[in-house]
């Protein structure tokens, strides 16, 4: 194996072509990273074998051999993959057991999210702050009053008939929505001066980072009931909606901590020449320089919270993925998991990448009006 | 709070400008809210517990288990009781956690070392392998090699045969096991030996640092390693020998069988931290500045000089907190075994304890703190190694 890395520079062997010709300059490309040696010639072979060998055994069994209608498994005769099952199950996935006659409300949910969201992420667009109250306040009310009715002659949809992509759409927006709040609180708490506030932060996020994403799930939705007012029935989406929010707020906290920490003692000491008091210095000065430097901390979080929503199948609500494993069980359907978590995986790839996408993004327009 | 700046000066400041005092105000009202809270908590689980005719206490523990546990390190049966429960749930975990982290490593340093392949090719493929695996949750790569890929793999009469040793079945991955009449004997033996090896090794290259002189420290390090055991063996009379997998009629006897479960957790596990370990490696050497290693190619260092005594030096005291971090994180993600039945410390003993015992606050509690000791311990092992390797100036 080669390393760049860990070689001496000067690998590269001039080209014999003039290196301004466009030609020359591929030709020289060529044999400097991909046939540099007789070595790097066969590896670069070799690599471009196993990818070629992946893709040719995945891109006809996904698209040319595949079965895309059906009513079963037994309707799937090719060899490739059984779209039939995704097709016939697509709305399940998104909705999951919300009644056919409500789904509408459901699609304003969507709606609303997705006007909230472009708002809130093209830099481009005025009201920054209209749009943070938009998603923190309006989106949430308007989410639950909408999915779960009871009032002007919309009918009480229990949230244990919420799933698919719905639930993960809400677990994962509301847990991103109110962890990072919350963090920025726990990380203001963790540098304070007064040592019961310190202690008590330090205390919550070294809690939260210590044991694993399951047992604080499980603390919500099995031990916490203990601790409610006998005779309440709580709900089991609700309670792991503030797990969620509650783990993830003392990984955020850390991530701001960083920014924190990177900032120069001169701006708080500035901040405080010109009279600032605490609320205003944190506000108007340092929270906003020091979640800039965190950006792709901050995306990380946002991320990983995305992915461990899929976690609470485990106590037993449908998000994406476990209504895609119950359709799976389906005995019509038996034998579809390679099917299904293809599109479950496809779906939080596109989130996920999109969401990293995007923090490169912005961090490159910050470091463009840096130098500006 | 907003406070409009006063025109002129007050002589007194306003009580909500005295930081002191404040601050005091602040805690206390922390203070009074929390007592609050644990107070009506407390009383709200009295009642709780009263109309369900339950008692708060550790004695459940001593009582029978009754179930059946599928794969366990340490004897068990249905009559054990739930401390064995536990005991078992701990170690399972920890054997998944060591495995993938094991596993983890070589590939992440792979993932790593050739995303600065200088071959594009070869960089290409490693970014790729990244940005598909980080980008899906663990719980789906688990899902997917247990339900998907080892499904597809052959029943035992068929299996993958590698090199007549390990062989891939839908029953497992079997590989040879070590035999032996007296374990703990050579388990002591090499215990010895590893650390005589370490000692010897460190000794050597110190006296080749100081005498200048080129001295082979592998070579002797390596007998140390193999002839102690060996020498052991040989000399106190015990028995040794390799157990083969072989198939018998329907099933495998012999060998070491990794049960589906463990083989899908423990690889999944692997492929899936591999990137976040490949991201961390390549991050520590390209920390290491460029300026570095010309100044070792400068002064005629070759290529393993300069990795051994220029990059991975500074590269390992960068690598070092995350991957110590990412580590813990093998421990707290080896919790999702749960979703495919292993019976690691979540799933046999806050999944089917709870529901045998109705003891959820106590079961929570015990797990929480198990992964918390460990995580604790961790931390401060690399809190101790940071301050050990920290740049002393002069």
């Amino acid at each position: 194996m080669t390393d760049a890395a860990t070689l001496p520079a000067g690998r590269a062997r001039p080209s014999s072509a003039s290196p301004n010709a466009p030609l020359g300059r591929i030709v020289s490309w060529l044999r400097r990273r991909i046939f540099a040696s007789w070595r790097d010639a066969a590896l670069s072979f070799a690599v471009a074998a196993v990818l070629g060998g992946i893709a040719w055994a995945i891109v006809p069994w996904a698209l040319f051999d595949a079965t895309w209608s059906g009513a079963s498994r037994a309707d799937c005769t090719g060899t490739g993959a059984c779209w039939a099952f995704v097709t016939a199950k697509a709305s399940q996935f998104v909705y999951g057991f919300y009644p056919p006659a409500e789904r509408w409300r459901a699609n304003i949910a969507f709606a609303l999210l997705v006007v909230g969201l472009i708002w809130l992420m093209v830099p481009r667009l005025p009201g920054k702050r209209h749009a943070a109250l938009f998603m923190m306040v309006v989106l949430p009310v308007a989410t639950f009053l909408l999915l779960h009715g009871g009032f002007g002659g919309l009918a009480v949809v229990p949230s244990d008939q919420w799933g698919g992509l719905l639930l993960t759409m809400i677990l994962a927006v509301s847990g991103i929505t109110f962890s990072l709040p919350f963090g920025v609180l726990f990380a203001l708490g963790r540098r304070s001066r007064m040592p019961l506030i310190r202690w008590f932060c330090i205390g919550f996020i070294e809690f939260c980072r210590g044991v694993p994403f399951l047992t604080v799930l499980f603390m919500a939705i099995v031990m916490l009931p203990f601790f409610l007012p006998s005779g309440t029935k709580p709900d089991p989406l609700a309670l792991a909606v503030v797990g969620i929010i509650f783990y993830e707020a003392a990984y955020m906290a850390e991530v701001v901590r960083g920014g924190l920490q990177a900032l120069p003692k001169g701006q708080y000491e500035a901040a405080m020449a010109i009279g600032f008091g605490y609320w205003r210095t944190m506000l108007h000065i340092i929270l906003p320089q020091a979640v800039r430097k965190v950006v792709p901390g901050v995306v990380n979080t946002t991320i990983s919270l995305l992915k461990n929503t899929t976690l609470v199948m485990v106590v037993g609500l449908f998000d994406l993925l476990n209504i895609v494993s119950a359709g799976v069980s389906d005995p019509l359907w038996a034998g579809s998991q390679a099917e299904g978590y293809f599109i479950v995986g496809l779906v939080f790839w596109l989130m996920s990448f999109g969401l990293s996408c995007y923090s490169r993004a912005i961090e490159a327009g910050f470091a463009r009006a840096e130098r500006s | 709070m907003t406070v409009t700046p006063a025109v002129s000066l007050p002589t007194r400041r306003p009580l909500f400008r005295r930081r002191r005092l404040l601050g005091w105000l602040y805690q206390g009202l922390l203070v009074v809210a929390l007592a609050a809270l644990a107070y009506v908590a407390i009383g709200n689980l009295q009642d709780n517990l009263a109309a369900r005719g339950l008692k708060l206490g550790f004695d459940f523990l001593w009582r029978e288990a009754g179930f059946e546990i599928a794969f366990h390190l340490i004897p068990y049966t249905a009559s054990d009781n739930y401390w064995r429960v536990f005991l078992i749930g701990i170690t399972n975990t920890l054997l998944v956690t060591v495995l993938a982290i094991l596993f983890s490593t070589v590939l992440g340093f792979g993932v790593g070392i050739a995303q600065l392949s200088g071959n594009w090719a070869m960089s290409r493929a490693a970014r790729i392998y990244v940005e598909i695996v980080r980008n899906l949750p663990q719980l789906l790569h688990i899902l997917i090699l247990y339900n998907v890929a080892l499904r597809a793999l052959p029943a035992p009469r068929a299996a993958v045969n590698l090199g007549d040793a390990v062989y891939l079945s839908n029953r497992g991955i079997l590989v040879p096991a070590l035999t032996t009449d007296r374990p703990g004997l050579l388990a002591i033996a090499i215990l010895v030996a590893v650390i005589a090896a370490l000692a010897l090794f460190r000794s050597l290259t110190a006296y080749a640092e100081r005498s200048g002189r080129s001295v082979n420290a592998w070579l002797p390090s390596l007998a140390v390693l193999v002839l102690l055991p060996a020498l052991t063996v040989g000399l106190s009379g015990a028995q040794l020998g390799v157990s083969l997998p072989q198939l018998k009629g329907f099933n495998f006897a012999g060998g070491w069988v990794l049960v589906p479960e463990l083989s899908a957790l423990v690889i999944a596990m692997a492929i899936y931290n591999a990137a976040f370990i490949g991201e961390l490696v390549r991050a520590s050497i390209e920390s290491v500045n460029k300026g570095q290693r010309e100044a070792a190619a400068a002064i005629g260092f070759g290529w393993w000089q300069t990795l051994r005594f220029i990059v991975i030096p500074q590269a390992t005291r960068v690598l070092l907190p995350p991957l110590s971090n990412q580590y813990l994180n093998i421990l707290k993600g080896s919790s999702l075994a749960v979703a495919i039945g292993y019976p690691d410390l979540v799933g046999v003993f806050t999944g089917i304890s709870i529901n045998q015992t109705g003891r959820a606050i106590e079961i929570v509690t015990m797990t929480m703190a198990v992964y918390l000791a460990i995580s604790l311990l961790i931390g401060a092992l690399i809190n101790l190694f940071n301050h050990m390797t920290r740049i002393v100036e002069r």
